[in-house]
C-alpha cells in the first residue's frame, strides 16, 4: 500500500505536466484539462493498490484522463458545441527553434506577458508544478478562495482573449523565455527569502519546485544559456540554504556561515553547468553572471580566499547587461572587499534606493567597518524598519546592537 | 480568426500630428494588406459626448462623458487575428504608429 502510494506521488510529480499538457492539445481546453487530469490521478489513487501500477503510469493517466473528457463531452452535447467554438487556438504558423513538446506550449501559455505576473505564477504552479490551490494559496499566504479565483480568472482570459496554446514566434521567443525565467526565479527568491514576515524565512518546498520547474524547461530548451544559467543560480543558491538561517532563525551572511553544511553535490552540478556556459564562449546574460558570481563564491574555502577581484569583474559585466541601481549597490558590496569601505561607500551613497532595506543595511556595515557607529547605527534602524523577513531583521538587529558607543 | 478592439488612449484633447497621420494611414494599409482590418475611426472630443438613458419613459440626455478620467479614448480598432500574439504585435504596431498607449480588448464570439 505504501509502495503504491509512493509510487503515485512519484508519478504525480513526474506525469503531471505531460498530462495536462497532451490534453490541452487535444481537448483545447485548459479547463477541462486540469479537472480531468485531477480525475484521472484520483482514479489511480483507488485503482492502482488494488490492481497493481500500469506499466506505463503516464499514458495509463493520459488514457484515464482523456477518456473521461470524452464521455464528460458526450453527455452534454450541447456544451460540446459550444466548447467547440471557444478552442483554444494551438497553430504555430512558423517553424520553431525549440523542441516541440506538449509542455513547454503550457510553461509558455501559463507565463504569458498578458497575464499579470501574480497569476503566471499560480498557473505555473497549478498546471505545470500539479501543486494544488490550497498548497499554492498557503505558500504565498493568500486566502484559498482568492487564489482559486486567481487562478480561475487566469484561465478565462486564456480563453477569452485566444492567449495561443503553443510556442511563440521565432523573433518572440528570447522575450518570452526571459519572461518565463522571470516566473520561474520569483518562486524560488518567494521560497528562498519570503517577503512577507509572516511567513518562515526559507521555505524549501518552494525553492525545490521552482528547481524542479527549471529543470524541465531545460530538458525542454537544452540549448538556451539563460535557462541553463538560473539553473545553476538556483542550485549554487539552493547549496547553502540550510547554513543560511541558524538554529534561533536568524540570517548568517555569506562571510559566518558555516561552510561545510553546504550541500556538495548541489555545488558541483552549479559548477559544471557554469563551466559548459563559460566553454560555450557566448555572450552571457544576467543569469549566467549571477550564476558565475555565485560559482566563486561557493569555490572559496572561506570568506578571505573569496577571490574578489573575480567577483567585482563579474559584477561590471553585469552592469552592462544590467545597469539597475540593486545591480550597483551588490557591485559596491564587491568592491569593498577589494577596495576598501570607503571607496564603496562613495559609491552607495548615490544610488537610489532609500526605500530598500538592503541599501541600508550595506550603508550600515560600510559605516560600521569605518567605526562611523552613530550614523551605522541609524542606518541599521532605517534597515529593520524596512525589512520584511524575520531572518533578516533579526540579524540586523543583533549588528546593530553590536554597535559600541557612538 | 477573433477580433479585438484596440482602443486608443490619450490624455489630451490635441489631434494628431501629420507625421502621426502618416504613420496611421501606413499601418492601416498594412492591415488592409494583410487581411486584419475590419474597423477604424478618430473620435472627437469627449466634451463633445452625450449620455442617453432610455430604459424607463421618455429618454434621458445628459451632456458630457459617461466617466470624466484623465485618460479617453481618442480612437479604436477593430481587427481580426487568429490568436492573442498575433493581436499583442498589431497593436504594439498600432501603437507605435498613432504615438499612444492602446488598450486590446478581445469582442465576445458567436
Amino acid at each position: 500500500m505504501t509502495d503504491v502510494g509512493e509510487v503515485i506521488t512519484r508519478v504525480h510529480h513526474e506525469e503531471w505536466a505531460r498530462v495536462i499538457a497532451t490534453l490541452a492539445r487535444r481537448l483545447g481546453d485548459l479547463d477541462i484539462a486540469e479537472e480531468m487530469a485531477a480525475e484521472a490521478f484520483a482514479t489511480a489513487v483507488e485503482r492502482w493498490p488494488v490492481d497493481g501500477v500500469p506499466p506505463s503510469p503516464g499514458a495509463w493517466l493520459t488514457t484515464t484522463a482523456h477518456r473521461k473528457a470524452i464521455d464528460r463531452l458526450r453527455r452534454e452535447v450541447r456544451r460540446e458545441e459550444k466548447h467547440r467554438e471557444a478552442l483554444m487556438v494551438f497553430d504555430t504558423p512558423e517553424p520553431l527553434g525549440v523542441i516541440d513538446d506538449d509542455r513547454l506550449r503550457l510553461v509558455f501559455t501559463c507565463c504569458h506577458p498578458a497575464l499579470a505576473m501574480e497569476a503566471r505564477i499560480a498557473l505555473t504552479l497549478r498546471m505545470v508544478g500539479g501543486l494544488t490551490v490550497p498548497e499554492i494559496a498557503r505558500a504565498f499566504l493568500v486566502e484559498e478562495n482568492a487564489m482559486g479565483r486567481r487562478i480561475t480568472r487566469a484561465k478565462a482570459k486564456i480563453k477569452a482573449a485566444k492567449i495561443p496554446y503553443g510556442v511563440p514566434f521565432r523573433e518572440d521567443i528570447p522575450a518570452r523565455v526571459i519572461g518565463v525565467l522571470a516566473v520561474l526565479y520569483l518562486i524560488f527568491n518567494e521560497g528562498y527569502l519570503a517577503s512577507d514576515p509572516e511567513k518562515e524565512a526559507v521555505r524549501g518546498e518552494l525553492t525545490a519546485e521552482a528547481i524542479r520547474l527549471t529543470r524541465l524547461v531545460r530538458d525542454l530548451m537544452p540549448a538556451d544559456g539563460e535557462v541553463a544559467g538560473l539553473l545553476a543560480l538556483m542550485l549554487l543558491t539552493e547549496a547553502r540554504r540550510t547554513a543560511r538561517v541558524s538554529a534561533s532563525g536568524e540570517l548568517v551572511t555569506l562571510g559566518e556561515q558555516d561552510r561545510g553544511a553546504w550541500d556538495r553535490e548541489l555545488i558541483a552540478e552549479g559548477h559544471a553547468l557554469v563551466r559548459a556556459r563559460l566553454a560555450a564562449g557566448q555572450a552571457p546574460g544576467r543569469y549566467q553572471i549571477l550564476a558565475a558570481i555565485n560559482a566563486v563564491h561557493t569555490a572559496a574555502r572561506d570568506i578571505r580566499d573569496t577571490d574578489w577581484s573575480q567577483v567585482v569583474a563579474l559584477y561590471d559585466q553585469l552592469v552592462r547587461v544590467d545597469p539597475s541601481p540593486i545591480v550597483r549597490l551588490n557591485r559596491a558590496i564587491a568592491v569593498a572587499e577589494l577596495d576598501g569601505p570607503q571607496v564603496a561607500l562613495a559609491e552607495v551613497d548615490d544610488l537610489p534606493l532609500e526605500g530598500y532595506h538592503a541599501f541600508h543595511a550595506a550603508r550600515a556595515d560600510l559605516l560600521r567597518r569605518l567605526g562611523r557607529s552613530e550614523q551605522s547605527r541609524a542606518a541599521y534602524d532605517r534597515a529593520i524598519g524596512l525589512a520584511g523577513n524575520t531572518a533578516e531583521a533579526a540579524y540586523l538587529i543583533r549588528r546593530r546592537d553590536q554597535l559600541s558607543g557612538p | 480568426m477573433a477580433q479585438y478592439l484596440m482602443s486608443v488612449l490619450f490624455d489630451s484633447t490635441d489631434l494628431a500630428t501629420a507625421e502621426e497621420m502618416a504613420a496611421i494611414d501606413v499601418f492601416n494599409e498594412k492591415l488592409q494588406a494583410d487581411g486584419n482590418w475590419v474597423f477604424a475611426g478618430g473620435l472627437a472630443a469627449p466634451a463633445t459626448a452625450t449620455v442617453v438613458d432610455g430604459r424607463d419613459g421618455d429618454p434621458v440626455f445628459t451632456d458630457g462623458p459617461y466617466l470624466e478620467s484623465k485618460e479617453h479614448v481618442a480612437g479604436f480598432w477593430i481587427i481580426e487575428a487568429p490568436h492573442l500574439d498575433v493581436a499583442l504585435r498589431l497593436a504594439a504596431l498600432g501603437s507605435k504608429s498613432c504615438n499612444r498607449r492602446v488598450e486590446l480588448r478581445p469582442l465576445l464570439g458567436e
